[in-house]
């Protein structure tokens, strides 16, 4: 393809490619820092492409293509080609991801030791875990956990977060300029803006770590910590999973082991300084 | 007419976790995962000792917990669309 | 990577890899559905890190494939052998049951079988009535079209695991020329233990060669045909194969298909075939063989023009002109 794009993130590599040129200047913009594939050799392909032939010109439209499609996906405006390569990515790793557990979930990273946000879409967790990457902890990943069936152990996927509506403003208060994408408004989600990790996050993406503890985040209520049943963990997780079933035995065996070894909790925060210092506390309590 | 008796598959197939009250099962014939409350663990392993239908497993789970029989009837049924015991 | 002649190389020669661009063989196998087969290929091989990672993962989801594949095969059984309907398990679910090399690194998608016809409303039943149920979409038209005319009942769906069985009377549609004779293919079919059935041997590359050619549009070819090879080889070992396989192609009206999937499994994947059962090379092999390679290093379909023509044959075959035209023309008012 005319214009195309290879990153690796983590322990995926991707190549993107376009028949439009803007979309992988703004990619490369957005992931200025990251490597390119070792071996030139890449897990996943994304391709941005006219959804009929004429679209390629005519009120340009981008259909998301590559291994993995989801078939009536509608094709976005050529001025959103950024978020049609990111949900591209997204698509891959939902649908072909099949070497990690993959958790629909943020994770960041101190001492070693990974600290899990799940739960329903919506309620603050990628934001929150981008605040607590620039607040002394490391991003690992703002979408998807990827848990080691063998090892048990989290793997880095620092992909760019992807910032919506009220968000957006939050995010540009904590970071420079430079790490931000252009925003986006209009789109079937609102208003979007990426944000490129900060560089440690990018430099440590092959650094793994031991989960340590796992929270379901609520922002909006009055501050409470509230337990959770193992079993509903469990549960939750598995619906948060795009290949759980796809890994049989080594996939139920490596989830059982995280739901029953870790502390887990549900925290409910009305602004984001409450939940950072109920966060500092459980993950106190959780050493 | 015979009441069905119902057999379920070999220990070495079936990996029960149980979790704070419930149990997780995953069924390596079907790759299939499956969160289940008692009774249904204990019927599953009360059919390890072999074939039986449903006033058998009765005697065979009342020799150590308090169980009614319609709970018994109810757990088979379920287990059978499941997957996860067959007619003999 | 112009077109996927790679990915053949790669499956029919894998020690004459040398440096090839990785990126594009992996695309074009997942494209081609052949990624778990280009996996068991290359196992054991000296190969770069990240490949070596990315096939084990294959081979763990095709181990996957085989487990789901079995076990809706084993809930038709439960479902169906009380009526004593003989089910026949049909494509990749037939190859897992049998144990056939062509079952290795094989993904399966719907559960394929094959009943008698006058027993098909009587399957249908039996299915619904252990969780299976009609797809809502398949209604009126489509419905009765399905019904009338196609070889298939519309395909059932089980309520709690979400897979699909398609219900087949015979193995082409009963608006095509070739009329396979589907009473020998059930009377004929070998039985495995458990009591579910497998086609004859000549009877699955029968299948295999009118699935390829006669009932499509060749998209997806690339790994039917390599069923066709795996298959072949294993047949082949015994010597009364050929024979049967000329004799049973002639049966079912289906020579010409079997002949053409001989000739395309030895030109593409180097298979043994008995020459005077492929019959004389055509000019127009060069098509089929150009049609089936039609996809570039970045998983893109290539030669529209040329898929476009094969998209029309393959509408021809099923229906008469005449019918196809009032099909289309209904469809476009619907």
């Amino acid at each position: 393809m005319r214009n195309s794009l290879a990153l690796q993130i983590g322990p995926v590599a991707f190549r993107v490619g376009s028949v439009w040129r803007a979309p992988i200047e703004a990619l490369a913009g957005l992931y200025a820092g990251y490597p390119a594939p070792e071996d030139g050799i890449c897990d996943f392909t994304v391709r941005l492409e006219p959804e009929k032939p004429w679209r390629r010109w005519l009120r340009p439209s981008v259909a998301i293509q590559g291994d993995y499609i989801l078939p009536d996906a509608a094709p976005l405006p050529l001025g959103m080609g950024l978020l049609a390569a990111e949900m591209g990515m997204n698509l891959q790793m939902a649908l072909g991801q099949k070497r990690y557990l993959l958790l629909h979930a943020a994770s960041v990273e101190k001492d070693g030791r990974a600290l899990i946000l799940t739960g329903e879409s919506g309620a603050g967790k990628s934001t929150f875990a981008a605040l607590l990457g620039e607040r002394g902890w490391r991003l690992m990943g703002d979408e998807f956990a990827l848990l080691d069936l063998e090892t048990g152990m989290l793997r880095a996927f620092p992909r760019a977060v992807s910032l919506k509506n009220g968000a957006i403003a939050l995010m540009e208060r904590e970071v420079i300029p430079t790490r931000f994408g252009p925003r986006l408004d209009g789109t079937p989600k609102g208003s979007i803006r990426h944000m490129r990790p900060d560089a440690a996050a990018i430099a440590r993406m092959g650094e793994g770590a031991r989960p340590a503890l796992l929270l379901f985040p609520r922002f909006g209520a009055a501050e409470a910590v509230r337990p959770v049943g193992q079993a509903e963990i469990f549960m939750r997780l598995t619906q948060a999973s795009t290949n759980y079933v796809a890994l049989g035995a080594a996939g139920f065996d490596a989830l059982t082991r995280l739901v029953s070894t870790i502390p887990s909790a549900a925290v409910d925060y009305p602004d984001t300084d409450t939940a950072i210092g109920l966060v500092d506390e459980l993950w106190r309590q959780a050493a | 007419m015979a009441a069905p008796r119902y057999i379920a598959d070999p220990e070495d197939q079936v990996r029960i976790v149980a979790l704070d009250g419930l149990s997780v099962i995953f069924h390596a014939p079907s790759g299939m995962t499956h969160i289940v409350a008692p009774p249904t663990p204990e019927i599953l392993t009360a059919l390890r000792k072999g074939p039986a239908d449903a006033a058998e497993l009765l005697r065979r789970l009342s020799a150590h917990y308090e169980i009614e029989g319609d709970d018994v009837a109810a757990r088979l049924n379920e287990l059978e669309a499941a997957g996860l015991v067959r007619r003999a | 990577m112009r077109n996927a002649g790679l990915l053949v190389q790669a499956l029919r020669d894998p020690a004459s890899l040398a440096d090839p661009d990785w990126s594009g063989l992996i695309a074009a196998a997942r494209a081609e559905q052949l990624l778990g087969s280009l996996a068991v290929r290359l196992e054991g091989m000296k190969l770069p890190a990240k490949i070596a990672t990315i096939l084990e993962a294959a081979r763990r989801d095709s181990a996957h494939a085989r487990t789901q594949a079995l076990w809706e095969a084993e809930m038709a059984r439960r479902a169906l052998v009380p009526t004593g309907i003989p089910v026949i398990l049909l494509k990749g679910t037939a190859f897992h049951a049998a144990g056939l090399d062509a079952h290795q690194g094989r993904s399966v998608g719907d559960l394929d079988i094959l009943v008698p016809r006058e027993r098909i409303e009587e399957a249908e039943a039996a299915l619904i009535a252990a969780g299976w149920e009609r797809i809502k979409s398949a209604e009126g038209y489509d419905d009765l079209y399905y019904r009338q005319w196609m070889h298939e009942l519309p395909p059932l769906i089980h309520r709690d695991r979400d897979r699909m069985i398609d219900v087949h009377h015979t193995i082409l549609p009963l608006t095509a020329r070739p009329t396979p004779d589907a009473a020998a293919l059930i009377a004929d079919s070998v039985v495995l233990d458990g009591g579910l059935r497998v086609l004859l041997p000549a009877d699955m590359i029968v299948h295999a060669a009118a699935h390829l050619l006669a009932d499509g549009d060749l998209a997806g070819g690339l790994r039917n045909l390599w069923d066709i090879d795996r298959l072949l080889r294993e047949f082949a070992a015994d010597p009364g194969f050929w024979p049967t396989l000329v004799e049973r192609a002639r049966r079912h009206q289906l020579g010409n298909a079997v002949g053409r999937a001989l000739r395309l499994a030895s030109r593409l994947y180097g298979t043994p075939v008995d020459h005077a059962v492929a019959g004389r090379a055509r000019w127009s092999d060069r098509l089929f063989a150009a049609r089936l390679l039609a996809r570039n290093g970045w998983g893109q379909e290539r030669r529209k023009a040329l898929r476009f023509a094969f998209y029309i044959r393959s509408h021809w075959l099923r229906m008469p002109p005449l019918m196809l035209a009032r099909h289309l023309w209904t469809k476009a008012r619907a």
